[in-house]
């Protein structure tokens, strides 16, 4: 099997085609942009967080298959969840993508994550997976920030 | 030079290009990629390296490593005429009758700084307009960005025509009294056409403006004269025409050279210094201020003197011919949008390209495994890419050693990729 089809695996393919928890927010209560200048991939996270809970997350990207497959497979995993536990998601998926840890290490739900595992042979385009979760990572931030400053 | 004897073995009886034998002066060419043979169509990014130029590099380091301009033994010497008959090779390239009006500097990009922060900087006023095209690279228009949030001087944008040329109709009205400087592409490195630079350059001087050439994309592949563009700067580099990184070229008028001030002081550029002043060099040593990049300046003289042995009419023929096969070939790929015009003769050897919904990363990825090396991305151009409304574009860009093969090896990849993607239906 050509490595190629390992890295663009149906369940990948299928995240692209159709992104799940795609566009925005009306009137949402955390708006984060995310931007790879490199390769001119661009996102706009927006979440809607009480109680320190994500209760509706929405994203839009414009990119290649990878960011938006794996943008489509973040927001599906992480609507519904409090802050902290998105925080841990994103520790584990980055550790998977930076080889630091497997897909087997991940929570059993996120088993559509795997299907990222092949980016990780493809160094150049570990960025495009990572920007959804980078873009998330600086959402949960500023959630954070507007929690302690009362907002929610 | 390279031996007349060689230079025959590397045209055909017609005086086309032999590209086999071409191809067997470059050692990385011979190589495969994923188990494919490597295509390598990325000549617009960098292109590949002759024998003759590494072995340039070899030579000096092993025979005759030694400063420039200071040592009065007999390695000093010999690297200092080598250095210096490199500039010579160089100003005879592009038709400059003075090889002191050629500064070395580290690439294309610090030729173009090197206008404006020595010439633009202390010459423009607020009022003061800088004409560019929408279409520059990022090097031909964040310095002037720079230039003009000093000195209060106005950037101002020539457009593209949907076929993907520059609008000289509209440059016609944009570059008038208020103009001191117009520069812009001579090849454009995501579109491929040719700019208008002479009657730019008409335009400019009617209106006693300086005209500045971005060179980087043309010189490497058609001939080019200074004398023919009655340009006032070239900027170039030699990475992309057969010679090493880390070595570029700002040609200037040299009653406008005369007149700018240097801007990186130290050894060399010097004169005679004082505890509290200096006076400066002649041309063009003023502005090689510190040790020059020695070796990578002899080994671009070679790549000159590969170049200018094979003929750059020959080059641009041969350029033209593949892009008119491959303008053919593409074309006849469903969903594919090409961008810029699609007469071979108004363009260099340089096709942007996105196919139907996939995008350009995701081809680079695709062809890479079918041995193909392509650039996706937005090409250091992203205002162009917000003109055209794509985020990135994927480009071929071809040189002397590529074949129509190659571009057969391209239009299979893309079909893979299709296949891959669900024949594009995505």
């Amino acid at each position: 099997m050509a490595a190629v089809d390992d890295l663009y695996r149906d369940i990948l393919l299928d995240h692209h085609k159709n992104p799940r928890r795609y566009g925005r927010i009306e009137h949402p209560d955390v708006t984060v942009e995310g931007a790879n200048p490199l390769c001119g991939d661009e996102m706009v996270l927006t979440m809607n967080v009480s109680n320190g809970r994500i209760r509706e997350l929405r994203l839009e990207s414009h990119g290649c298959s990878i960011s938006r497959a794996s943008g489509s497979m973040m927001a599906e995993a992480i609507e519904g969840r409090t802050l902290a536990q998105a925080k841990e998601l994103v520790s584990a998926f980055k550790g998977m993508m930076m080889g630091k840890a497997s897909a087997e290490d991940l929570p059993p739900e996120l088993e559509d994550l795997e299907a990222l595992e092949g980016v990780r042979s493809f160094p150049v385009r570990v960025k495009c997976a990572l920007l959804a979760w980078n873009t998330l990572l600086e959402g949960l931030d500023a959630a954070e920030g507007a929690g302690r400053d009362g907002h929610h | 030079m390279i031996a007349e004897q060689k230079r025959t073995a590397l045209l055909n009886p017609d005086a086309t290009l032999n590209v086999d034998a071409i191809r067997r002066d470059f050692p990385l060419l011979a190589q495969k990629v994923h188990g494919h043979p490597l295509v390598y169509l990325d000549n617009a990014a960098t292109s590949q390296k002759p024998r003759q130029v590494i072995q340039a590099l070899v030579g000096y380091y092993e025979g005759y490593n030694a400063n420039v301009h200071r040592a009065v033994h007999a390695l000093g010497e010999r690297a200092t005429d080598q250095y210096e008959a490199a500039r010579a090779k160089v100003a005879e390239f592009i038709g400059a009758a003075d090889p002191a009006a050629v500064v070395f500097t580290r690439n294309a990009t610090e030729a173009i700084n090197l206008v404006a922060l020595s010439w633009a900087r202390h010459s423009l006023h607020e009022g003061d307009e800088i004409v560019l095209s929408e279409a520059e690279h990022h090097s031909n228009l964040v310095p002037w960005q720079l230039v003009a949030a000093e000195t209060g001087a106005r950037l101002r944008f020539i457009p593209i025509t949907p076929s993907g040329e520059l609008d000289l109709e509209q440059a016609e009205r944009i570059i008038g009294g208020r103009t001191r400087l117009v520069a812009t592409w001579h090849m454009s490195n995501v579109l491929g056409s040719i700019a208008p630079v002479r009657a730019l350059a008409n335009l400019a001087h009617a209106h006693g403006a300086l005209m500045l050439v971005d060179g980087a994309q043309s010189v490497p592949h058609m001939p080019v004269n200074v004398a023919d563009l009655d340009c006032d700067f070239l900027a170039f580099s030699a990475h992309k025409m057969l010679g090493p990184t880390g070595i570029g070229v700002l040609w200037a008028r040299p009653e406008v050279l005369e007149h700018m001030e240097p801007v990186l002081g130290g050894g060399d550029m010097i004169r005679q210094v004082w505890l509290e002043r200096a006076t400066w060099n002649e041309l063009p040593w003023r502005f090689e201020a510190g040790t020059p990049n020695i070796a990578d300046a002899i080994a671009f003289g070679v790549a000159v003197d590969y170049l200018s042995a094979l003929g750059m009419d020959r080059i641009q023929r041969h350029e033209r011919d593949l892009v008119a096969y491959a303008l053919d070939a593409l074309s006849e790929v469903p969903g594919m949008t090409i961008y810029g015009p699609r007469n071979p003769n108004a363009r260099g050897g340089v096709i942007s390209f996105n196919l139907a919904d996939i995008h350009p990363h995701d081809l680079g990825t695709i062809l890479d495994h079918e041995g193909v090396a392509i650039r996706a991305g937005h090409h250091c151009c992203q205002p162009l890419m917000r003109r055209l409304g794509v985020p990135a574009t994927a480009r071929a860009s071809f040189y002397l050693y590529n074949t129509p093969s190659e571009v057969d090896a391209l239009v299979r990849g893309l079909y893979r990729a299709m296949e891959v993607f669900g024949n594009g239906r995505c």
